[in-house]
């Protein structure tokens, strides 16, 4: 499941639903991503999504790592539009016969997300100064570890 | 018509986000109209790091284009 939020989600409500009925599951695995800002600003970021083209792209992550960890399932949640410091961003949920598959899937496709999802992120600094963003050296360095 | 959606630094740029234009042929005759309207738009759709994508796929080149295409100009990503 890849659903983009352009409201605030309920992390645990997520997992919930996504752990329901789970008799063959010996592990759940979850990342969950917070909007990082400084205090009293108001909104530490503006995600941007192309709607249907950026599903698709996740959906091939989702897929890559399902077949590539044995995963039984995986689901991403991610807000879009303007984000509160403090606001879940992203969620990652792998679902495994046993743990070391699932919380390396959750870490595989966290890399993808920061690197090679189509967003678009304006940071709003102090001052009201705001500018777009690209992938950090860090975020395709992470990347490579997986070949 | 060819709907054309920008994203990101692009739409700053322009300072809209979807608009339409006249059916064209190819990517090269779309890039023509857009330029005509918005020089700078066009050096920035030309730029690098820039990437084109038709009816929700990537598409490399001077590409035809279908009557009602949409055509989607994408700046470097940033990641989520």
């Amino acid at each position: 499941m890849i659903r983009l939020a352009t409201q605030p989600f309920d992390p645990g409500a997520e997992l919930n639903a996504f752990s329901a009925d789970r008799t063959v599951t010996g592990a759940v695995a979850s990342f969950l991503g917070i909007a990082r800002g400084e205090a009293g600003q108001p909104v530490a970021l503006e995600l941007e999504a192309y709607p249907g083209f950026t599903e698709q792209a996740i959906a091939i992550f989702v897929e890559t790592a399902i077949d590539r960890f044995g995963l039984q399932d995986a689901a991403v949640v991610h807000r879009v539009g303007p984000i509160a410091s403090g606001e879940p961003i992203v969620l990652v949920l792998t679902a495994s016969p046993h743990r070391r598959e699932a919380l390396q899937a959750c870490d595989y496709l966290m890399d993808y997300l920061k690197s090679r999802a189509p967003f678009w992120k304006k940071e709003h600094g102090p001052n009201g100064v705001a500018r777009w963003i690209e992938p950090t050296g860090r975020d395709l360095s992470d990347i490579e570890r997986w070949g | 018509m060819a709907r054309v959606l920008l994203f990101g630094r692009l739409r700053d740029i322009a300072g809209w986000r979807e608009r339409d234009f006249a059916p064209a042929e190819r990517m090269s005759a779309l890039k023509a109209l857009i330029r005509a309207v918005d020089a700078s738009l066009a050096d920035a759709i030309e730029g690098p790091g820039v990437q084109a994508a038709v009816d929700k796929a990537l598409a490399r080149g001077d590409v035809s284009l279908s009557p009602n295409a949409e055509v989607a100009f994408l700046p470097a990503m940033s990641g989520g």
